[in-house]
Formats: structure tokens, sequence, C-alpha cells
């Protein structure tokens, strides 16, 4: 198979690390080789952070970060991390999941940038003939189940073959911390379920 | 205990996802590495963070954070003549800090073995600079090996930190970023069955550990003779290898080949994956010192090699030396722009060089459009509640009702983010604990413009005092703000001597009592009225004076919050 890029994008504190986590292991459970890395340089002071996975053979798989405009699929936490996953790194014709988590960065704030409104992004992946889905759960019970809800909207589409939705859930609770299981389930199969 | 914990520290061999950096600290546990030290800078932490997780009880390595980088070093180096493996790992500008006593360490039999992990950081992803510490590795004398994956950190650090105890020579293991953070499977040993001996080993029958003036020199014959043993250790080592992944044949006649190393090497695989081209590849995973045999039988088996290094030109110098000595007549390659000595070399970037050179093979690609779109750009800032956001807008505001054309003076820390947009405060930045040096030369023969510095309280222990106590003595007339949050926080809330958990508290005000600091005033950072009475007298004082603006950091403050919210609620479970 070619190799599947998932690039996967938000702000610091927004659990990209479990995201990505889960999503590595559900590849690997699916049986597929997967090479990762994360930067994060300043995460913690609401930089931006940044998964790079790639999903393939062995064989196949040489360094773990995807090149410009080669990703197949855009993951992203907030919308404004999202956009610019779009323009820097979707391929033509690929597809973009994001949480529509709005975290203004201090450009913004102080007027000198503007933050995107959905129908830029809806213009950016239109023009690179992609697919965009907008996740956003009106009753989250914290902000930090945000990663979750993404991964259950991601579960519910089958992107890469054999990496399903049970996989991806079973993954989640496995990686889970306890406390929170059940309340990341609920979310998990909500977002699922309110595929567009 | 959790699962990560257990995996870490089960006695058989097992294959599981792992960072670079936690792939490391198996490969300790499976080198019987018996003293860890360290000071907290990206790429690294989680090398900290992987050793913490494991049960103190259960933890064959004693690990510590020290104050800084030498003195981590030392701590690791005084374990080892004591015969027990150590490591010290810290980030690429880390090494600056330790080279005093790094330098010397190769001339010391290093009798338990010990490796300097450094993080460097190509690309300067969370750094100052992208310094090249295979420079330093060339001046300490140290064997240099360099990982490209997490699977070869682990291997490569087992055959390491053998080499070191072998030689008794400490060994640099020089990692990069996105090879500290990648992840993959890692194919992992069984956990041999160590005796831990903490038996104290050092012995000195006379002056070897003693390198002044004459007795330098027998020393460093020792250190040259075990860098040749080292040598020939590269020739047989399985982290130097020949790699064709499309066979070996003439491209148009000529036999190409590529020398390279750590992570452009898997740049350089990725991109023959794509061409096809049958080009050798000589994967270097010894850079220090090379082989000449072997770099004089790859040059001699090719027409033409290209040399692919990432940052400085050290592989291409010494193999060009090398030619030269042995008249080979190969063509060599290297990298044409100056603006090749710098960043990383991505797939895409090392596809651009070589289609310069072989275009018969890498077919030049247009260069990818430049999105139309315009995105803001996403600065990191302060977290919010954060005392340095407080202490940065009063401060700023006196400065500029009161004390225009102030020159203020910035640190390492999460305080160096005062100097973007919106404060501005603190606008020049060299490295830890600068601030008070450099605050005071501005100071010299100024009497028009104020000169205010900062600091935070981890940097001020790290390499602060000495610049604090020069501003004592000369009485520059510099104003010294200590921003204290009680903790490391920019690398993630690792402790240091203030933060009470380590040992008992070393109270900043008290020292700087004690040095003899004639003003000086501390307020929370929230109390911005009282701050900038504060700091209005110590602008008007004639000489050094200090602020402490103190609050905690608000990011551990909540974790630490929730964190005592859950025991208490698993401890009431459980009396129920």
């Amino acid at each position: 198979m070619k190799n599947y890029n998932i690039f996967i994008c938000g702000v610091g504190g927004q659990g990209i690390g479990l995201l990505s986590e889960v999503l590595i292991q559900s590849c690997l459970a699916a049986g597929y080789a997967v090479l990762g890395v994360d930067t994060h340089g300043l995460a913690q002071r609401g930089g931006i952070v940044v998964s790079h996975l790639r999903i393939g053979t062995r064989d196949k798989l040489f360094t773990p970060r995807i090149t410009p405009g080669e990703a197949d699929l855009i993951v992203g936490l907030e919308r404004l991390e999202a956009y610019r996953g779009i323009v820097n790194y979707m391929r033509d014709g690929g597809s973009c999941i994001y949480y529509d988590a709005e975290q203004q960065p201090i450009h913004v704030r102080m007027g000198m940038t503007d933050y995107p409104a959905i129908s830029e992004l809806e213009q950016a992946v239109a023009e690179r003939h992609g697919k965009l889905e907008r996740v956003f759960i009106e009753d989250l019970p914290d902000v930090r189940m945000q990663n979750t809800a993404v991964l259950g909207r991601i579960a519910s589409f089958e992107l890469v073959e054999g990496v399903t939705g049970d996989i991806i859930r079973e993954q989640l609770l496995e990686i889970s911390p306890a406390g929170a299981r059940d309340a990341n389930q609920r979310v998990f199969e909500q977002a699922m379920a309110a595929r567009t | 205990m959790s699962k990560f914990a257990e995996n870490m520290i089960r006695k058989d061999a097992w294959t599981g996802l792992m960072m670079g950096n936690h792939a490391l600290v198996r490969a300790m546990l499976e080198s019987g590495v018996m003293v860890v030290s360290a000071y907290p800078g990206s790429p690294t932490p989680e090398i900290a963070a992987a050793i913490e997780i494991i049960p103190e009880e259960q933890r064959p390595i004693h690990f510590e954070w020290a104050t800084n980088e030498k003195v981590a070093t030392e701590t690791a180096f005084g374990a080892s003549i004591n015969g027990h493996l150590s490591v010290v790992f810290f980030k690429s500008v880390g090494l600056n800090v330790a080279l005093d006593s790094a330098v010397q360490l190769s001339m010391l039999d290093c009798t338990g073995g010990m490796v300097v992990v450094i993080g460097d950081d190509p690309g300067a992803n969370s750094s100052q600079n992208e310094q090249d510490n295979r420079h330093a590795g060339r001046m300490m004398m140290m064997p240099i090996f360099e990982p490209g994956s997490p699977s070869e950190t682990y291997t490569m650090f087992m055959e390491a930190a053998e080499l070191s105890k072998k030689l008794k020579l400490p060994v640099l293991f020089r990692m990069t970023t996105h090879v500290c953070h990648a992840r993959e499977l890692v194919e992992f040993g069984p956990i041999p069955d160590f005796d831990y001996d903490w038996t104290p080993q050092y012995h000195a029958k006379g002056l070897e550990y003693w390198p002044i003036t004459t007795a330098v020199f027998p020393l460093k014959r020792k250190a040259f003779a075990k860098l040749a043993a080292v040598e020939k250790h590269a020739l047989s080592s399985p982290a130097n290898r020949v790699i064709s992944p499309n066979g070996s044949e003439a491209v148009n006649g000529r036999r190409l080949g590529v020398i390279t190393h750590s992570i452009p090497a898997y740049s350089v695989l990725e991109c023959l994956d794509r061409s096809g081209s049958p080009i050798d590849v000589l994967k270097l995973g010894i850079t220090f010192p090379l082989n000449p045999e072997q770099i004089v039988d790859f040059l001699n088996a090719h027409d033409e090699v290209f040399i692919l290094e990432e940052l400085d030109r050290i592989l291409e110098s010494e193999i060009k030396a090398i030619a030269f000595d042995n008249k080979v007549t190969t063509k060599i390659l290297v990298r044409p722009e100056v603006e090749h000595l710098m960043h990383e070399f991505v797939p895409q970037r090392v596809w651009d060089l070589f289609s310069g050179f072989w275009p018969e093979c890498f077919e030049p690609q247009p260069a990818r459009a430049e999105p139309a779109e315009e995105v803001s750009p996403r600065l990191a800032q302060m977290c919010p509640g954060c005392g340095h956001r407080s202490a940065f807008f009063a401060i700023r505001e006196l400065i500029e009702e009161e004390f225009p054309d102030t020159i203020t003076v910035a640190d390492i820390g999460c305080h160096s983010l005062g100097s973007m947009k919106p404060y501005e405060m603190g606008t020049v930045l060299l490295c830890m604990g600068h601030s008070n040096g450099t605050a005071g030369g501005l100071a010299i023969g100024n009497d028009k413009r104020k000169v205010v510095c900062f600091i935070g309280d981890s940097t001020f222990f790290h390499a602060g005092l000495p610049g604090i106590i020069n501003n004592v003595l000369y009485d520059r007339n510099v104003t010294l703000v200590v921003l204290e949050n009680y903790t490391t926080a920019m690398t993630g809330h690792q402790p240091h001597a203030a933060s009470g958990e380590i040992g008992d508290k070393i109270k900043i005000p008290e020292v700087l009592e004690a040095l003899g600091v004639k003003f000086l005033r501390s307020v929370d950072a929230y109390m911005q009225d009282k701050l900038k009475d504060h700091m209005r007298d110590a602008m008007n004082h004639e000489g050094f004076g200090v602020v402490i603006a103190k609050h905690p950091c608000m990011l551990k403050f909540i974790r630490d919050k929730r964190k005592r919210a859950a025991a208490t609620k698993n401890a009431q479970s459980v009396n129920r």
C-alpha cells in the first residue's frame, strides 16, 4: 500500500499526545507499521503542537515527518490550527476532521491578524478538492475531551482499511485514565453518531 | 504501577511503541546504569519522566536533577570513577555549561563507564541556536554516537555503554530533537541480572585523576590511545553500515554513493525509495573518530560520493582530508549553499539538493507553490494566571510612564516570552543566567538610561548567582527582577533548589541578603501597585537593587490541586 499520512495539530494542553497515541496503537493493532514524531517546542505555553503519523508497511517507512502538501488526513483540535494544517499539509483530495474550538493567538487579540471563519476552512479544503468534517459538541462535559470527540468522529469513517471504529474505541479505553473512561466513552459514541 | 512502568522494568524481551527518549531509558536498564544526573531542557526531559515513573523501590537507577549541567556532569563522573555506570543528560546548549568539567573526562579513567547524552537541536525547535556539538565531542576527545531513530537509540546506547565500560572512556551520545521525540516499535532485549554493587571503588595510585601541567601529557596520550581503539571498533560496529536499497550499479557509467548520519540517513533512504536509483549509502552511527579504512574503501568503490550531513561541515572536512591523504580520486560532492548549513534535512530537502547534482536519479521538481491563504501566526504565550504576565504588565507600564528608554534584559525560562508582544520586556537574550552580567555591562559608564534585568528561580541557581555576585560587588546601577514561580516551568515543572521538593528550600531572599544585596523587596506579582512602587524605588536606588515578583506557576498549581483532590477522593472511597 501507499503510505497514509496523518497530520495532527492543535495548541499545547489539548491532548494531542493521547490522540496520536490512540491512533498509532490502533494502526498497530490493525497490523500496520507506523512511524510518528511530535514537535512541541514550547507546547505548554500556548504554542503550536503537531504530531506526524505515517502508516504503511515497514519497508516503505523511513522518516516520520510528512512532507508539506502530502497529508491524507489533517486532524485539528482547534480551528486556526486546523486551517494552518490544511493550508500547509493537506494533499490534493485529502480530508480534515477538526474540533471547532477557538483559541485566539496574541496576534488576533491585538488586532494584527484575523481569526479564520469556518467558511475559510471550507474554501481552503474545496480548493484542494478535499473533505471537511467539523466536530463540535454543545454540552461537552470537559474541554479536555475535545480530543476524544475528534477520535469518535475519526472512528466513524474507516479512513485506513482495517482501522475500524471498534479498534479505535478499544485503544482509547485502554489508554484513558480509569477515572475518565466512562465519560470518554460517552463522548466518543456521541461524536461517532453525529457524523455528517 | 502504570503499564508503562511495568514494561520499562520487565525482565524479559518485549516489543513496544516507544519514543526515542523512552527507548533510551530501557537501554539504560538493560546496560546496568546505576546513576543518572541531569538538568532539564528540551528535547530531553522525557528521559527523566520515564525513569521517575518507575516506583523508587523497583528502580535500580539512582536519578537526580542537578543544579546545572556542569554539576550533573560532575555527579555522573564521580559515580563513574567509583565504578558505577553513569549517564548525564541535558539539551544542546547545556553542554556549554558542562564543558569546563567535561573537557577533562576523556583523560581520566571512568572506570564504571559514562555516557554523556545530549539533545542537539537542528532546526532550533526549542533552543537559542543550532550549535553542532559534534565539534565539542572532538574537543572533549569523546567518541560520538549518533542514533537516527528510537530503535537505533536503543541499540546504539547499549553499544556505547559497553564500549565506555571497556575503555573506561566517556562517550558522547548525540540525539537530536526529532530522534528524541520520534515514535516507533522497538524490539527490546531482556534485563540481565546485574548485582548493582554500590561498593565505592575509587582508587588513585598517583596523579591519574589530577590533570595539571606536566601531568596532563601522559593522560592525554592515554586518551588518544583509547580513541585509536574506538577507531578500530568503528570498522566492525553495526552502527556503521553500507545500505544498498536498490542494489549497487553504475548510473550512466558512474557508481554513486552517499555518506550520511542520523536522521538525514533516513531522509536519503526515503528519497532512494522514491527514485529507485542504485545508490549506496554509508550510514555512520559512530561519527567520531572516523575509521579511514572504512571511508577510503567506500570512496574507492564509487566515482562520486555525496557527503550529506546536518549542520556544520564536519564529516565533509574530515572525509576530504582522509581522501587527500589516501590519494583517493573519487569526486566528493558537498552541500553548496550556506542555507544548507542550517535547518534539518527532511526528505524533500534532500531530494532538491541531490537533484542539482544527480538529476538523472532525482528528477528536479518544481518548488511547491506557496499557499495563497494567510494564516495568523501563533506565538507561544504565557498561561492564563501566570505571575510573569502580571509582573511584565506592571513593569512595562511603569517604564513607559516614568523611565522611558530603560534597557530591559531577558533570561531563559517561561519569562523569555515577555520579550514578545504585548509586553516586549527583555529585548536582549543570550543563555541561562546571562542577564545580570549583560545588564552590568550595559550599566558601565551609563548615567542616562536605566537597566532592568530578569531571571527565573531555577536559572537563579543554575547560572545566575555569579552574575548577581558581580553586580553586588561592583554595586552596579542595575535592577534585577527575580520572577519566582517555585518550579522549572518551561521544561515541565522539574524541582529546583528553592522549590522544596528535593531538600530543604534554599530561600532566594535569604541568599540575596547573605550576598549583601542592599535594596531588596519582595511582592506577589499580582499586587501590581505595590510591585510598581518597589520597582520605582529600586530603579531610583543608586546601585544594585533586587525586586522579587513571586507567584506560583498556575499550571503546576492547578495540576497539583487536581492531583490532591483525586487522592483525597480515592482515600475517601477506600475508607468507605
